[in-house]
C-alpha cells in the first residue's frame, strides 16, 4: 500500500466488518485481520465470539502477565473469559458450526471471486495447504465476510472474475471488506457498497479484476 | 485390575511399535501433550502415523511436535488440518521432507477430523458432511444429496494410541482439561484402544473428582503419568509474538 493517507486502515477494515454484526449474533473470527474485529468497540450489542477450539464466549487479549497459558483463541492468542464463557471440545465445537448456529464467520482470504467462491488455503506453489476449520466454517456458518487487502504486494486483484487458487467453498461470500472499501459479490461482479475515506470509483475499477455493478 | 499410573513417560510409550498410529490432542499449546511426544521421540519407533491439528513448528518457542519426530526419520505419514504454514513467509520444519517425499500427508478440515475421530470412537464407520463439497479435497470422492443439498463420504478415524494433556486425573482415569486445553482431548481418548494422558496436578484418589465434572471417563484412558514441575517437565510457554513485517 502507498503511504499516502487513504483507504481503511487494518483495524478500520475490522471495524467496518464488526459495525455489520447484530445483536446476539454468534461470530466465528479467523486468524489475522478478522481476529481485530475482537478491539472494536460494538457499543451495546451482545456479541459471542466462538473459537474453532471450543471457547464460546471469549473477550479482550489477555493483559500481560495475566495470561492464562491455557486459555487461547483460533491464533494461538491468550484471551480472556466473558461472563457467560463456555469451554467444549472440539466435535462439539464443530456441531456449533456444522449445525448452522455461527450467524457469522469473518475470514481473511487470498482471492474472492464475483460469484461467491473464495480462496484461502493454498497459496498455489508447493504441496499442502492450511485449512483448519476454515472449510467448516464457509460450509455452514450463515454468512461468510471476508477481510483482506483489494490487490497483492505485486499489485495483483484479488478481487477476480474466477478463482485461478483451490477454492475453500463456493458461493457463500456475502460481504468483503478491503482498504479500499465495502464489497458484494453479485455474480457478474462486484457491487460497490461503500468507498473508504479518499477512495475513488477509478482507483477501485482499475484494482479490481472483475467488473463493478450497480 | 492393574493400575493405570505410570512411572515415567518413557514407560508409558514403551510398547509403541513400528507403524503406530498416534494421535496428539492440543491445538496450539494448551492440550498438547509435549513430555510423551518427547518420550516418543526418545523412544524411538518408526513408520508412524501421527495425527494431530498441525505438524508444529510455526511457532516460537518451539516445544515437541511431529515436525521434531518427522526431523527425527519416525514418521511415515501425518494426518492434519494444517500441513503448511498459514503465512507465505512461514516455512514450517516439516515442509522439506514433505516437499522431497520422505513423508506422506493427508490435509482433513479441522471439523471433519475432529468428526472423524469422534465416530471411531462412537462405533460409526463413516458419514456425510457438507464440509469441503466443490473444493479439490473432495473431487473423485463419494458425495450424495439428501433434502436437496450435497454431502460428502468421510470415515472414521481409528487410532493405536492417543496422547492428551489433562489438568487433573483419578487413579480410574477419569480426566479434567482446564480451559482451551480440552479441544481434540476428549474424542482422541475415545477413538484409541490405547489413551495415555500427561497430567499436570499430582493424581488424584478415584471418587476425588466429582462425577459432574468429568470430561473424559475413565474408561477411555488407560495410562496416566504426573507431570513434574519443570525443568524436568515440559510446561506451556508463553508464546512470542511476531512482529508483522
Amino acid at each position: 500500500m502507498s503511504d499516502v493517507a487513504k483507504g481503511f486502515t487494518r483495524q478500520q477494515m475490522a471495524d467496518r466488518i464488526a459495525a455489520e454484526f447484530g445483536d446476539g449474533w454468534i461470530v466465528n473470527l479467523g486468524v489475522g485481520l478478522p481476529t481485530l474485529c475482537s478491539n472494536t468497540d460494538i457499543g451495546d450489542r451482545n456479541i459471542v465470539y466462538h473459537s474453532e477450539n471450543g471457547v464460546i464466549g471469549y473477550g479482550a487479549i489477555a493483559a500481560p502477565g495475566e495470561e492464562d497459558l491455557n486459555l487461547v483463541n483460533a491464533g494461538g492468542q491468550n484471551v480472556t473469559l466473558r461472563p457467560g464463557a463456555a469451554v467444549v471440545h472440539h466435535a462439539d465445537s464443530f456441531a456449533i458450526i456444522r449445525g448452522g448456529r455461527i450467524d457469522v464467520t469473518v475470514m481473511g482470504a487470498y482471492e474472492v471471486a464475483a460469484n461467491g467462491d473464495f480462496a484461502n488455503w493454498r497459496i498455489g506453489r508447493g504441496k499442502g495447504g492450511g485449512i483448519g476449520g476454515a472449510m467448516d466454517l464457509a460450509a455452514c456458518a450463515r454468512r461468510v465476510f471476508l477481510i483482506m487487502e483489494h490487490v497483492t504486494r505485486s499489485g495483483a486483484p484479488r478481487l477476480v472474475p474466477a478463482c485461478a487458487l483451490p477454492v475453500t467453498a463456493r458461493g457463500v461470500v456475502k460481504l468483503v471488506a478491503t482498504d479500499l472499501g465495502l464489497f458484494e459479490p453479485a455474480g457478474e461482479g462486484f457491487r460497490v457498497r461503500e468507498l473508504a475515506p479518499g477512495v475513488g470509483m477509478d482507483a477501485v475499477r482499475a484494482a479490481t479484476g472483475a467488473p463493478l455493478v450497480a | 485390575m492393574p493400575g493405570k499410573q505410570f512411572p515415567s513417560f518413557a514407560a508409558a510409550v514403551a510398547d509403541i511399535p513400528d507403524g503406530a498410529t498416534i494421535a496428539f490432542g492440543g491445538f496450539a499449546m494448551p492440550g498438547t501433550p509435549f513430555n510423551l511426544i518427547a518420550a516418543l521421540a526418545e523412544h524411538g519407533a518408526r513408520g508412524l502415523t501421527l495425527i494431530a491439528n498441525t505438524t508444529g513448528g510455526a511457532q516460537q518457542p518451539r516445544m515437541p511436535d511431529i515436525g521434531m519426530l518427522v526431523e527425527r526419520g519416525q514418521v511415515r505419514k501425518v494426518i492434519c488440518a494444517f500441513t503448511a504454514a498459514t503465512r507465505a513467509s512461514d516455512v514450517l520444519p516439516f515442509t522439506k521432507y514433505y516437499e522431497s517425499g520422505e513423508v506422506e500427508a493427508e490435509l482433513v478440515p479441522q471439523g471433519t477430523l475432529a468428526e472423524r475421530l469422534r465416530a471411531a470412537g462412537a462405533g460409526i464407520p463413516a458419514f456425510y458432511t457438507p464440509t469441503a463439497v466443490g473444493t479439490e479435497l473432495a473431487e473423485g470422492r463419494e458425495t450424495r444429496v439428501i433434502d436437496g443439498r450435497e454431502y460428502l463420504l468421510e470415515y472414521a478415524l481409528p487410532v493405536d494410541y492417543a496422547f492428551l494433556r489433562a489438568r487433573r486425573a483419578d487413579t480410574f482415569g477419569n480426566l479434567l482439561f482446564h480451559r482451551s486445553q480440552r479441544n481434540f482431548n476428549p474424542v482422541m481418548a475415545t477413538a484409541a484402544r490405547i489413551a495415555i494422558a500427561e497430567v499436570e496436578e499430582p493424581i488424584l484418589p478415584a471418587g476425588a473428582i466429582d462425577p459432574d465434572a468429568v470430561h473424559t471417563s475413565g474408561i477411555f484412558v488407560h495410562r496416566l503419568v504426573e507431570i513434574p514441575p519443570p525443568p524436568a517437565g515440559l510446561w506451556p510457554q508463553k508464546r512470542q509474538e511476531r512482529v508483522r513485517p
